[in-house]
C-alpha cells in the first residue's frame, strides 16, 4: 500500500460521517467538510509522526496542511525529501 | 523491571502519596473550602514532593510519571481534596502538557522548571461569559503590535485563575486562534476570584480581565492559528483525563464514606447494612468504581503507547467517571441520611463536588456526542 492509500483509509476509519454521506476525494478539506471532528487533528498528527517516523515542526504546524489527503502527502513528500 | 517488582513499586508509590496526603491535607480540606483558598504552605509541600510536576521529564524537575501513576497521583489528591487536584489539573494536566507537546526548547526551559518548583503555578484561560463548549469562537481576541501581539479581552470560571503565575490564554484574530503564555502581573490584566461556588471554592476560581496587555513574540505558543486544532485540543484531552481520575476518586471516597458509615449506624436494632436496599447502593457504587477503574486503566495504557484510539478511551473514561462520581456521593449522602448535610462527614463536600465533573474538559453530552459518533463509525459492521 503506498503512502497515500494509507493516509486514505486512516482517514476513512475515523469519518465521523456515514460511508453514504462521503464520498471523500483527494483533494476535499475533511475538516471544512466535517467528515471529522477537531479532535481528530491530533489523532492524524499522531498517526503521521509515528506512521512515517517524522516529526512535525511547529512551523509546519498549519491545518492547511492536514486538510486534505493531497496536502498530507505533499507535506509527507517535503518531509522525506521527495522529489518530483 | 520484571511486572510484579513495577507493581510492587507503583503500590509503593501510592503508599507514599497517601500518607502525605492524610498527613497533610486530609485533616485541612474542610478548612480549605471554608477559606476557600489552598495554603502557600502546602503548595510549598506539593512542589517539594514532586507532585506539582508529576508528569514532568526529569530534566524539568519533574518525577517522570507515565500516565498511570500520574492517574493514581491525581485520584490520591483528588480523593480528599477536589481543589488540590484542580491544581494538578490545569498546572500539570492542561498547562503542562501542552507546553511540552508545542513548546519551544526555549519555552520548556523558560517555564517548565520554575513550575515544577512551584515558583510559577499556571493556569488554563479557555472559557469566557459567552463560551464555553464553543471554544472555535473564543472573543478573546489579540492584534499584532510591534515585537509581539496585545490581548483584549475578558475570560471567565479560570480554575486557579485568580491565584496562577502564568496563564495559556486562548484568543482569535478574525478567523484565527493562537494561544499565547501570559505573565499574570502583566500590565492590563485584572482578576479576581468568584467565590462562594459550589464546587472548587478554593481552586481559585477567577475572571481575568485583559486589556490591551502586550505579549512578546516569543511567548505565542505553537504557531499562529494553532491555537484551537492543536493547543486546545490537547490540553483538553489531557485535562479530559485528570478528570476521569479526579471522578474516580470522588467515587472511590465516596464508596469508602458510604461504606464506614454502613457498618458503624445502626437502625431497627441493626447495622443499616443489613437493609437490603441499603446493599443495593453498595453493590452499585462497587461495580461502578470497578468498571470506572478499568476505563481509567484502559486510557492510561492506551496513553501510554501513543495509540491512536486513546483520544476516545480518554473521553470515554472521562464521561464514565464523571457520572459515577456524582451516582456514588448521592448514594453515599443518601446513605447517610441527615447527617450527609453536615460538613463534619465527608460526603457532604463529595456531593457537591461531583457535579463540575460533567461540566469541564467537555460536558457529559457533548462527550456523548463524540462517543455516539465513534460507535456510529466504529460499531458499524
Amino acid at each position: 500500500m503506498n503512502q497515500k492509500e494509507q493516509v486514505r483509509q486512516f482517514i476513512e476509519s475515523n469519518l465521523i460521517v456515514f460511508e453514504d454521506e462521503a464520498d471523500l476525494k483527494d483533494d476535499d478539506n475533511i475538516f471544512q467538510l466535517g467528515y471529522v471532528n477537531s479532535l481528530f487533528a491530533m489523532k492524524l498528527l499522531n498517526y503521521i509522526e509515528s506512521e512515517f517516523n517524522v516529526k512535525i515542526e511547529t512551523d509546519e504546524m498549519d491545518i492547511k496542511n492536514f486538510s486534505s489527503v493531497n496536502n498530507i502527502i505533499a507535506l509527507l513528500d517535503r518531509k522525506l525529501g521527495v522529489t518530483e | 523491571m520484571s511486572e510484579t517488582v513495577a507493581q510492587t513499586e507503583a503500590a509503593f508509590q501510592v503508599g507514599r502519596v497517601r500518607q502525605f496526603v492524610d498527613k497533610e491535607i486530609r485533616p485541612y480540606t474542610s478548612e480549605f473550602d471554608k477559606e476557600q483558598l489552598i495554603p502557600e504552605t502546602l503548595i510549598k509541600k506539593l512542589a517539594n514532593k514532586g507532585y506539582l510536576a508529576g508528569n514532568f521529564p526529569k530534566a524539568y524537575g519533574g518525577l517522570g510519571l507515565g500516565p498511570l501513576d500520574y492517574g493514581r497521583l491525581t485520584e490520591e489528591i483528588g480523593r480528599v481534596s477536589p481543589a488540590v487536584r484542580s491544581v494538578l489539573t490545569v498546572h500539570c494536566s492542561l498547562v503542562g502538557e501542552s507546553l511540552l507537546r508545542w513548546g519551544s526548547i526555549e519555552q520548556k526551559e523558560k517555564f517548565l522548571p520554575k513550575m515544577a518548583s512551584g515558583d510559577t503555578l499556571a493556569a488554563f484561560a479557555l472559557s469566557e461569559p459567552s463560551i464555553g463548549s464553543d471554544a472555535r469562537n473564543v472573543v478573546t481576541s489579540y492584534t499584532k503590535a510591534d515585537k509581539g501581539y496585545l490581548i483584549n479581552g475578558k475570560k471567565k470560571w479560570i480554575t486557579m485563575g485568580a491565584r496562577a503565575d502564568l496563564l495559556l490564554v486562548i484568543a482569535s484574530c478574525e478567523d484565527q486562534v493562537s494561544a499565547f503564555l501570559v505573565d499574570s502581573n502583566t500590565e492590563g490584566i485584572s482578576r479576581s476570584q468568584i467565590m462562594d461556588l459550589m464546587a472548587g471554592r478554593a481552586a481559585y476560581t477567577g475572571e481575568i480581565e485583559f486589556d490591551n496587555v502586550f505579549v512578546p513574540e516569543s511567548h505565542l505558543l505553537g504557531n499562529e492559528g494553532g491555537g484551537f486544532a492543536y493547543i486546545v485540543n490537547t490540553a483538553l484531552d489531557h485535562g479530559r483525563y485528570s478528570i476521569a481520575w479526579a471522578g474516580l476518586a470522588v467515587a472511590q471516597e465516596a464508596l469508602h464514606a458510604m461504606v464506614k458509615y454502613a457498618r458503624k449506624r445502626k437502625q431497627f436494632g441493626t447495622g443499616i447494612y443489613n437493609h437490603q436496599l441499603v446493599q443495593e447502593m453498595i453493590s452499585n457504587a462497587v461495580v461502578n468504581v470497578e468498571a470506572g477503574r478499568a476505563l481509567c486503566t484502559k486510557a492510561a495504557a492506551l496513553r501510554a503507547e501513543q495509540h491512536e484510539d486513546a483520544t476516545i478511551q480518554t473521553t470515554i473514561a472521562k464521561q464514565f467517571a464523571s457520572k459515577i462520581a456524582n451516582s456514588v456521593a448521592n448514594d453515599a449522602l443518601q446513605v447517610h441520611g441527615a447527617n450527609g448535610f453536615s460538613t463534619e462527614f465527608i460526603v457532604e463536600q463529595l456531593y457537591r463536588e461531583a457535579k463540575v465533573f460533567e461540566v469541564i474538559e467537555g460536558s457529559t453530552q457533548i462527550l456523548q456526542q463524540v462517543i455516539a459518533r465513534h460507535g456510529l463509525t466504529r460499531f458499524h459492521k
